[in-house]
Parts: structure tokens; sequence; C-alpha cells
């Protein structure tokens, strides 16, 4: 498999510990062989709890090749200001794109498929369809 | 005709505002959300005078694109693209014109609060913001000052209703007699742009 045009994983969490761990988590369901590129962006820069712009853009920047990224959020402010983000046009790369999935589930299904060469659509229904699996 | 002078006058006594009720917007934030509000929109306010301070910004529309861009990146909590989309929104509405009036800065300021409605998926009625934005706007063909007052009204109309957005949503009818903290800081705003216009 080729190393390069894998789509992009951004984690936005309230939490930097969260967000953290959801990446390993999901990295380290992917398997080995292929390095998604996969980034943490929790809590604020002051290291406390709530949603920095500015660490998700950089967390955007760095797994951006050029396949798109999948920004996945957990709750209201890191929602919203992904969202503002993509409003402003220029703050993240080009095909970022916020993606609607459980946040944990949604991370792993991402990375998994992401793991296989697949577009940013693919990686998208696949984070998506983690909506789907009921659990009583 | 108001110019962008008179726009970085009202963020600025928007900042001053917040930065006097930090207490009590945190204080009202402590029963219902994470009570953060007041020190995050003080952080973001303080952050927009200082960029305003340093920035040219030559034209009303500038004044809150950049205003909202800085509360984007700075505010930590959902006020932050909550306003901030609020200031982007109703800056690009009013476009590059040097001036502009009463009656474009009401049409702009439509604008950017549909814009936080549909951002934030809340309508009138859900303990938002919005409770005072959108009388506030509804009031402001008869001037800033009357505009403030619905702004406050509405703020304090807040308190009988059950949050439908946010973290206070969780709470249920547990929210219900607390004056919403979000409409409150709007209320602020709203009465600093009377302020900017000397009424």
């Amino acid at each position: 498999m080729s190393e390069e045009k894998l789509v992009g994983i951004v984690l936005v969490s309230h939490s930097a510990p969260v967000a953290a761990a959801v990446a390993d988590l999901a990295r380290g369901l992917a398997g080995r062989g292929t390095a998604v590129p996969v980034a943490p962006a929790g809590g604020t820069e002051g290291g406390g709890l709530g949603t920095s712009a500015e660490l998700i853009a950089a967390a955007a920047a760095a797994v951006d090749r050029g396949a798109g990224v999948a920004l996945l959020a957990d709750l209201g402010s890191a929602v919203l200001t992904v969202k503002a983000l993509l409003a402003e046009g220029d703050e993240l790369p080009d095909g970022a794109r916020l993606v609607d999935a459980p946040f944990v589930e949604g991370a792993v299904a991402a990375v998994v498929t992401a793991a296989t060469g697949a577009d940013l659509d693919a990686v998208e229904a696949a984070a998506a369809e983690a909506y789907g699996y009921r659990k009583a | 005709m108001l110019d962008a002078d008179f726009f970085r006058r009202w963020m600025t006594a928007t900042a001053a505002s917040v930065a006097r009720e930090a207490e009590r917007l945190t204080a009202l934030d402590s029963p219902i959300g994470d009570a953060d509000h007041g020190s995050n929109l003080q952080r973001g306010f303080t952050a927009v005078a200082a960029v305003l301070d340093k920035e040219e910004t030559e034209t009303p529309g500038a004044v809150l694109v950049l205003a909202g861009r800085q509360l984007i990146s700075t505010v930590g909590g959902a006020s932050g693209p909550l306003y901030g989309t609020l200031l982007r929104r109703t800056g690009k509405a009013l476009g590059d014109a040097a001036e502009v009036s009463e009656e474009q800065l009401t049409e702009a300021l439509r604008t950017g609060v549909d814009a936080v409605m549909q951002l934030g998926g809340a309508a009138p009625g859900d303990k938002t913001m919005i409770d005072a934005l959108v009388p506030a706007v509804a009031a402001l063909p008869e001037g800033f000052a009357a505009a403030a007052a619905a702004a406050e009204q509405g703020a304090e109309a807040t308190t009988p209703l059950q949050a439908r957005k946010g973290r206070a949503s969780y709470l249920g009818e547990r929210s219900i007699g607390h004056q919403d903290p979000g409409a409150t800081s709007s209320a602020l705003l709203i009465a600093a742009l009377a302020e900017a216009g000397g009424k």
C-alpha cells in the first residue's frame, strides 16, 4: 500500500487526555503497516477543559496529506468551533470536513478505514455508520 | 452614519462591560453551566480590544470580522464560535463600506443572528443568547436604546424557561428559574452598542 494520500484524522475533545487517549486507541486498533496521520486537539491551549481553535488548526495542518482531513468532535463548543473554523474558509486545509459520528467509535472506524487508503467519503461513511451500532 | 471608529467603540465598550460583569456572568453560569462564561468572554473580548488596538481596520465590516475571528480563537467555550460567528457574519454583511447606516447595521445584525441560530441550532425560547438578540434586532429600528432595553428584557425573560440547548439542557426542569448567562452577555453586547452611540 502506498503511503501517500492518506486521509488525516483530527480528534477534537474538551479534554486533552480524552483526545490523546482516543487517538491512541484508534491507532492501536488500526493495526500496523500503515501510519494513518491522526492528531488529537484536546482542551484549551492552557491545558484546561474547553476547545482551542489554534490547536484544531495546527492538528489539521499536521495530518493533511492532500487527501482531505476528517475532524471528529465531542461536545458543544468542540463541534461549534470546528464548524466556525470551516466557515472561515482559510483556517483548515482544503478538503477538511466535520464528520458526524460518535467520538470514540467513530474515531476507530475512521482510522481503520483511512488505514486502508480509503478516500474521505469512505472514511466519513464508516465513522457515521458507528451511530448504527446499538448497545442495548 | 456609523464609521469604523463607532464599531471599535462598540467592541471596546463591550470588552469593558464584560470585564465589569464577568463575575456576575460566571455566577449565572454556575447553577446551569460550567461556571466559565464570564472568564471565557472576558478573555475573548480583552483579546478583541487588544487586536483592534494593534491592527488597522478601516471599515465597520473589517472591525467586526477581525473581532469575530479573535473570539473564535481565544474564548475556548461555546460562546467563542457563537459570538465569533455573530460578529463575523454581521461584518461580512456590512461589506467594505466606509460608513453604514443604522438600517444597514440592523439588516446585517439580523444576518448575523440568523447565522448563530443556524450554527447552534437554537430558536427563540430555547433559553440561549438568541432570546436577547432576536428582540434586540426587532427593536433596533426604534434606536439603540430601545434595542438595549429589548435585549435586557429578553435576557430576563429566559429565567422561567427550560433550557433546550447546551450543557444546561441536560438539567431539564432544574434549568428553570435561572437567567441564561448567554442571553445576559448578549444584552451586554447590545447595551454597549447604545453606549457607543452615546444614547
